[in-house]
């Protein structure tokens, strides 16, 4: 029906605009939120969630214990749901989706559930109900072959799936962790300070875990489950495997300050979980005598809170490019998880540096007086100040990458080092030569020392 | 200060200091930043000391430059790997350029030492560069900030001194665009470009600084020294043709008066 007409019906219609990012973002909270039952919740988009309860159902008085919590939770969250539990994470999502009878157990159940619970193409639904299949029980009576030669292979094995012949894998949101300890609450948890007391348990008991396997830490997601049946997952890195409690914390307390939003326990939180996704191998650490590993120990530190404040992109290291092209000859990575340095170019003996201490990178753009097509820059205008050159030295021409380039095309730019009477000493270039562009324009790429 | 017969009234006097909050950040001086430059590090008794704070201005806004690599060649010229740690906001690259790994190589440092830290506003770099300096086992931390520091007041910057000398971390202050007022810092400098020796065909040379000290705390102010970098020797050393360069100390001398005065002797 047109909105026009809804509204000609009832005047005081209200009208809610379909957001689809928002519904994805709402029902990963919400998968979050599940995570509370079992590690293992996939999406089913664009509405549904899928757990796998296998060996957890008991921790909640059984599975009908499990679904009373669940829909408890969501319907507090405005949720209506429909709950169905299956062999198989094929056949739970159609008894979910389409059953509409009630049977007396799991097998009769699907058996009676419509053909349109395979999801075929509508062409090969209303092919199987013409020819009188009106439930998978009727389907599934029928040899499998003439099955797939009628009604094509995408219909025996969407079959086989739902009645578990065939497995049906779950892809999980989150895959489960190596590590990963938890603590559930009797009464739920209403201050920040006792969550994060618990988390440092969490820590220390994880932390054993990991020395027993002889790994550390690089990756550490701490899950706070809210009574209300919402969850947040705050996560920090490490530039090293770690199992230092404290250095640990820090890191939490570090990230949890910076947050935009605090950690709001709402009505409390009445389950805090600890996973540990990424492990490495690590090592008895020795000290050296003069103290050489420590100090190590301090920097590392240091990045890893520093890359906990600001951000990864905001702690870098540099890391040499094997490119010609000025401003590609180096790359800032984060130094959290920096590679191994690469060698740079050593200066020649007895010359000065052919590159800047500072790039500019876009290049500014310049006024240049010079002699046409090849001459050196005479004098030229930058930020509205004019510098005359006293020394120059070039050009150094760098033709552009055309290897890379589709079109195999780019400018050639001829650098210059000069010097201007105050002694600043500047690197700049024209890009383009005069006979790969009419009028190439000057630009200063970088300033040295 | 006098020598204390009593190891019990020297730890009376530093609790006493701990709780006055005494500004003056005494205790000893661990070491020297030399910088091969002979006359240079006689004036200093050595060199820039370590465990302290140095402000480095720059003349003029075109010598930023000057100002970072001269603070970054002091660092990097200390043997050995200890990195140096580089503060600066998210608005400097665009202002001063990014820092560019190959020209540090060609310096005669190594890039790899460097750990680039980016705070997103002034007020972010000073809690970063208070917890950058208590990390031992730098060669340096250089903060580089752009025009007036208003979250450096004289508390805050007390602050980096105390802890600067209590982890021994020697800070580099980069005042770029910005005009010296006081501070507890030990020494500050302002650093402009020289001009370099010529080479032949007249192409410019190793690169050269004009440093004049502004101020140091406990000892006479004053004094200008015209330093080349040799990067085979990796050091400073005197400017070879000093004195042929004195046609251009009038432009640099009228670039000087722009300074304020007062300032210099705060």
């Amino acid at each position: 029906m047109p909105l026009a007409d809804a509204r000609a019906r009832v005047p005081d219609l209200l009208v809610i605009a379909h957001d689809p990012v928002a519904d994805t973002a709402w029902l990963d909270r919400l998968a979050l939120g599940c995570n509370r039952y079992t590690p293992l919740v996939a999406i089913d988009a664009p509405d549904g969630l899928i757990l796998d309860i296998a060996g957890a159902e008991h921790l909640f008085g059984g599975e009908a214990g499990l679904i009373d919590d669940l829909e408890m939770r969501l319907s507090r969250l405005g949720m209506s749901v429909r709950v169905a539990l299956g062999p198989t994470a094929d056949a739970a999502r159609a008894l979910a989706r389409y059953q509409t009878r009630p049977a007396p157990d799991e097998d009769q159940a699907v058996r009676r559930l419509p053909v349109a619970a395979l999801e075929l193409e509508a062409e090969a639904t209303t092919a199987l109900v013409r020819a009188g299949l009106k439930t998978i029980g009727d389907l599934a009576s029928r040899p499998m072959a003439n099955i797939a030669a009628r009604f094509g292979a995408e219909a025996a094995s969407a079959l086989r799936r739902i009645l578990g012949d065939a497995p049906s894998p779950l892809a999980p949101r989150i895959a489960p962790p190596p590590v990963a300890t938890e603590r559930r609450f009797a009464e739920p948890l209403g201050s920040t300070a006792h969550a994060t007391k618990v988390l440092t348990e969490l820590l220390d008991e994880a932390a054993a875990q990991m020395r027993e396997r002889g790994k550390g830490g690089r990756h550490f997601r701490a899950t706070f489950f809210r009574s209300d049946g919402l969850a947040r997952s705050i996560e920090i890195e490490t530039g090293h495997p770690t199992r230092d409690t404290a250095l640990v914390m820090r890191l939490f307390a570090e990230r949890m300050d910076s947050l935009a939003d605090p950690l709001d326990p709402g009505f409390g939180f009445d389950m805090i979980r600890l996973a540990v996704p990424r492990l490495e191998a690590m090592g008895a650490t020795q000290l050296k005598l003069e103290g050489g590993a420590v100090r190590d120990a301090k920097m590392d530190e240091l990045v890893d809170r520093m890359t906990t404040r600001l951000g990864r992109g905001r702690v870098r290291r540099l890391i040499a490019a094997d490119t010609h092209i000025p401003e590609q000859a180096q790359l800032a990575l984060p130094a959290i998880d920096a590679p191994p340095p690469l060698p740079w170019e050593r200066p020649e003996p007895g010359e000065p540096p052919t590159r800047p201490f500072h790039l500019f990178d876009p290049p500014q753009p310049i006024e240049v007086i010079a002699e046409v097509p090849d001459g050196p820059p005479h004098q030229f205008r930058w930020r509205r100040q004019a510098h005359a050159v006293r020394r120059y030295e070039g050009p150094e021409r760098i033709a552009a990458e055309w290897w890379r380039r589709r079109d195999n095309a780019g400018l050639t730019r001829d650098y210059y080092r000069v010097e201007d009477v105050q002694g600043r000493r500047l690197w700049l270039f024209r890009h383009g030569l005069y006979d790969e562009k009419p009028d190439p324009r000057w630009y200063i790429h970088g300033v040295f020392a | 200060m006098p020598h204390e017969s009593h190891s019990s009234i020297a730890g009376l006097r530093r609790r006493l200091a701990r709780i006055t909050g005494e500004a003056e950040p005494r205790g000893p001086i661990a070491g020297r930043l030399a910088s091969g430059h002979a006359d240079f590090d006689a004036a200093l008794s050595g060199g820039l000391a370590t465990g302290r704070v140095h402000e480095f201005f720059a003349a003029d806004a075109l010598d930023a430059t000057s100002a970072a690599a001269f603070a970054a060649l002091m660092a990097l010229r200390t043997p050995g790997a200890a990195p140096l740690v580089w503060l600066r906001t998210a608005d400097a690259a665009r202002r001063g350029g990014h820092i560019y790994a190959p020209g540090i190589a060609e310096l005669g440092g190594d890039p790899d030492r460097l750990l680039l830290i980016e705070a997103p506003d002034p007020k972010l770099l000073l809690a970063c560069a208070n917890d950058a300096i208590r990390c031992a086992g730098s060669a340096a931390v250089i903060v580089e900030s752009w025009g007036a520091w208003r979250a450096l007041d004289l508390t805050a910057g007390r602050r980096l001194a105390l802890g600067a000398r209590d982890a021994g971390t020697t800070l580099l202050m980069l005042r770029l665009a910005a005009t010296p007022s006081p501070s507890v810092a030990e020494t500050r400098w302002s650093v402009a470009a020289a001009p370099s020796r010529a080479l032949e065909a007249n192409a410019p040379g190793a690169p050269a600084f004009d440093l004049e000290l502004l101020r140091r705390r406990g000892g006479a102010a004053g004094g200008r020294w015209q330093m080349e970098w040799n990067h085979d020797e990796h050091a400073f050393g005197p400017n070879a043709n000093e004195a042929a360069l004195s046609g251009t100390v009038l432009p640099l001398a009228a670039r000087r008066a722009a300074l304020p005065h007062g300032a210099a002797a705060a």
